[in-house]
C-alpha cells in the first residue's frame, strides 16, 4: 500500500483524499489543514487517518510514500520542497508555483531525488481532449491555420470576495485559476506558446485580480491563436473549457463532453467521414474504479499512484510541464501590464 | 416509491453528453414558469414524483405548489441535497468560512448563539444537521417521503471512510423528517457494503444502471451481481447512458432485474415523457 497524505482540505484536497481513501493500492494515512472543523470531522469519523494542523509536525511524525499538496499556491514551494527532500513522491495542485525561480528549483529537485511528480491539470485525463491530441498528432486536419482556447464559468459574479483566490500575490485571479487550465491544454495538445501579444487582463467584479484574460498566443511551430477566458460569466453553470483548431483539411472542436470533427475529405484510416463526425465522452471516458466528480479526477490519481508503485516517472502533467504553463502566465502578466 | 421518477437535470442545464445542449436548456428553462409548464405536463400524464436537487430555483417551484395545494396536495418530491456547485463556487469565491456564513441558517450571530464553531468542532453531526435543515427548508409543507444525499457528497463520505456519517444521516432523516433516507452514488457496490456495515438495512440506492456500463464504477458485472443477489431498493438513473442508448433497448435491459423499484429520467417534451413513462412501466411490471 502506498502511504499517502493530503495537505489542504479544500475542494481539491477533499476530492483527492476521498479518491485516495477508496484506492485499492493506496492508504490515506494522514491529512493536514488549518481549519479545525475539517480536522475534527476526520478525527470523529475516521480515526485511522491522522489529522494534523501543522505541516512540519506531520512530516516529522509520518512515514509517507506520497503526498498531495492542495494548499493555496503560495504554500506549494515550501511544502513540495520539504516532501521531495525526504524522497516523498508529490502530486501538487495547479497552478504550480508563484515564481519561476521557485518552480525551476522544484523541477530540478524532483529530478535529482527521482521522485514521481505530477500537477493537477486534470483535463488531460478527459477522453475527449486525449482523443483530440491523438488525432492532431496524426495530422488529420493538415497544416493548422488557427486555434482558440476558451474557458468560462461563474466563480466571481458579484463585487465581494474573501478568499485567497482574490489576492494576486497568493496566486489568485482568473489567470492563475481558470486560464492556467486552458494554457496547459493548448501547450500539451496543440503546442507550446513562445510569445503573447495584445493581452487584456480585465477586472469586472474583483478589485485586486483580473476576472477575464484575452490574448493572442504564438506557438513554437509558428501557429498563432486566441485565448479567451472569463470566470465571471454566470451564463455557464460550471467551468466549461474548450479548444478549437482549424486547418487546411478541416477543423476540430473539443470540450469535456464532445469532440466534433469536420473534414473536407474522408479519412478512412480513422473511420471519419467527409463533413461532421461527433465523438462522445460516453465512448471515450477512462474507466475508473471509484468515481467522485468526473472520471478525470480519479484517473489522474490512479496514474500518479501507478507511477509511484512502479517507480516510473510518468509523462503526463509533470512539474516541468506545469512550470512551462507558469512561464506563459508570466508572459501574459508582463504583456498585460504594458 | 413510484416506478417512474421525473428528474430535473433538463431544467438546470445538466447534460452529460453535450455542454452545448446544456446551454440550450438553460435558455429554454430560464424561469420557474417554464419548468412548471413541463412539470404540469408530466403530472397530467400520471407522473406523481419529482426528484430534484436543492437548486435555488426549486424554492420557487415549491412555492407555486404550496400556493396551489389543491392540485399538488398528493404530489411527491424527492429532494436530493446538496446542490454541490452552489457550495463549490461559494468556497472558491469566499473561502470555507465565508461559504459557511452564507449558507448556514439564519445569520452568523444566531449560528454563534447555538454554539457556533466551538460546538461544531466537538460535534460534527450537529453541523451536518444544520446543513440538512438549511437545504430542506424550501420543502416545508410538501410531501417528501424519500430524501436523498447527492452523489458527490455520498461518494466523498464513502471515499473518506467516514462511514458513521451515513448512520447519523439515516437516523436524522427518519426522526426529524419522518422520511426514508436515500443515497445517490456512482459507486453502488462499494456503498451498499459500507451501508450494511453500519447497520443500515435494505437502503434506497439510486445509481447509474445501463447496458453500456456508463458511470458504473466497479464494472457492469459487479453491478448486475448486486442487483440480482443483494438486499436493497435500487433506483436506476442514467439508464440511457447520457443518450448513448435508445430508450427501448435501454429500458428493456432493466427488465431483467426485478429488484429495481424505480427509474429516474428527465425529458422536456410531452411525447418523450409519455414514451419513456410507458416503457418504464412495461419493463418494471
Amino acid at each position: 500500500m502506498i502511504k499517502t497524505a493530503v495537505i489542504g482540505l479544500g475542494k481539491m484536497g477533499l476530492s483527492h483524499a476521498a479518491i485516495v481513501g477508496a484506492h485499492p493500492e493506496a492508504k490515506l494515512s494522514a491529512v493536514c489543514d488549518t481549519l479545525s472543523l475539517m480536522l475534527s470531522g476526520v478525527k470523529q469519523y475516521n480515526p485511522s487517518v491522522s489529522a494534523y494542523d501543522d505541516f512540519n509536525k506531520m512530516m516529522e511524525q509520518e512515514t509517507l510514500d506520497a503526498v498531495f499538496v492542495a494548499t493555496p499556491t503560495k504554500l506549494h514551494y515550501r511544502m513540495v520542497k520539504a516532501a521531495i527532500e525526504k524522497g516523498i513522491h508529490v502530486f501538487c495542485e495547479k497552478p504550480f508555483s508563484l515564481t519561476l525561480e521557485q518552480g525551476r528549483e522544484l523541477v530540478d529537485l524532483a529530478a535529482q531525488h527521482k521522485v514521481v511528480n505530477q500537477v493537477g491539470y486534470h483535463n488531460h485525463f478527459i477522453g475527449t481532449f486525449r482523443e483530440m491530441k491523438r488525432l492532431l498528432a496524426k495530422g488529420i486536419i493538415g497544416t493548422p491555420f488557427h486555434f482558440t482556447g476558451e474557458a468560462y464559468g461563474p466563480v466571481v459574479v458579484r463585487s465581494k470576495s474573501g478568499s485567497w483566490r482574490s489576492q494576486a500575490a497568493e496566486g489568485g485571479g482568473c489567470l492563475f485559476d481558470y486560464a492556467s487550465h486552458v494554457l496547459n491544454l493548448i501547450q500539451e495538445v496543440i503546442g507550446r506558446p513562445v510569445s503573447v501579444k495584445g493581452t487584456l487582463l480585465k477586472k469586472f467584479y474583483s478589485r485586486e485580480v483580473e476576472d477575464a484574460v484575452f490574448s493572442s498566443l504564438i506557438l513554437k511551430n509558428g501557429l498563432s491563436g486566441t485565448l479567451s477566458v472569463n470566470w465571471s460569466d454566470e451564463t455557464y453553470r460550471k467551468m466549461s473549457t474548450s479548444l478549437m483548431i482549424l486547418g487546411e483539411k478541416g477543423k476540430i472542436i473539443c470540450d469535456a463532453t464532445e469532440l466534433k470533427i469536420y473534414l473536407k475529405e474522408e479519412n478512412a484510416s480513422e473511420g471519419l467521414s467527409k463533413g461532421w463526425s461527433i465523438k462522445y465522452i460516453t465512448d471515450l471516458a477512462l474507466p475508473v474504479n471509484f468515481y467522485l466528480r468526473g472520471e478525470e479526477y480519479s484517473a489522474q490519481v490512479d496514474y500518479f499512484i501507478e507511477n509511484v508503485k512502479n517507480r516510473t516517472p510518468g509523462n503526463i502533467n509533470t512539474f516541468e510541464q506545469a512550470l512551462y504553463t507558469d512561464s506563459v502566465i508570466e508572459m501574459l502578466i508582463k504583456d498585460g501590464k504594458e | 416509491m413510484d416506478k417512474v421518477l421525473f428528474g430535473d437535470n433538463q431544467f438546470f442545464a445538466v447534460n452529460h453528453l453535450s455542454d452545448e445542449k446544456s446551454r440550450e436548456q438553460a435558455r429554454r428553462f430560464k424561469d420557474a414558469q417554464s419548468i412548471m409548464y413541463v412539470l404540469d405536463q408530466a403530472i397530467d400524464l400520471g407522473i406523481n414524483t419529482f426528484m430534484c436537487t436543492t437548486h435555488d430555483r426549486i424554492a420557487e417551484i415549491t412555492e407555486i405548489m404550496r400556493n396551489n395545494s389543491g392540485r399538488y396536495s398528493r404530489f411527491n418530491i424527492f429532494p436530493c441535497m446538496p446542490y454541490a456547485h452552489k457550495y463549490a463556487n461559494a468556497v472558491t469565491e469566499l473561502g470555507p468560512l465565508g461559504a459557511m456564513k452564507q449558507y448556514l441558517p439564519g445569520n452568523i450571530f444566531s449560528f454563534a448563539a447555538k454554539g457556533g464553531l466551538a460546538l461544531l468542532n466537538k460535534d460534527f453531526s450537529k453541523f451536518m444537521e444544520m446543513l440538512i435543515d438549511a437545504e430542506l427548508k424550501m420543502f416545508r409543507g410538501i410531501n417528501t417521503p424519500v430524501i436523498f444525499i447527492q452523489n458527490v457528497l455520498t461518494d466523498m463520505i464513502l471515499g473518506l471512510g467516514a462511514n458513521e456519517v451515513f448512520a447519523e444521516y439515516h437516523a436524522y432523516i427518519k426522526k426529524k423528517y419522518n422520511a426514508e433516507p436515500g443515497y445517490i452514488t456512482m459507486n453502488m457496490p462499494k456503498l451498499l457494503d459500507v451501508l450494511e456495515s453500519v447497520g443500515i438495512e435494505n437502503p434506497v440506492i439510486c445509481s447509474s444502471i445501463n447496458k453500456v456500463g456508463f458511470r458504473m464504477s466497479g464494472g457492469r458485472e459487479l453491478y448486475e451481481e448486486y442487483l440480482r443477489n443483494r438486499t436493497f431498493r435500487p433506483v436506476a438513473m442514467q439508464v440511457l447512458a447520457a443518450g448513448a442508448l435508445r430508450p427501448k433497448e435501454a429500458i428493456d435491459y432493466l427488465g431483467q432485474f426485478p429488484k429495481i423499484e424505480s427509474v429516474l429520467f428527465g425529458a422536456s417534451s410531452k411525447s418523450h415523457i409519455r414514451e419513456t413513462k410507458e416503457l418504464i412501466e412495461a419493463a418494471l411490471s
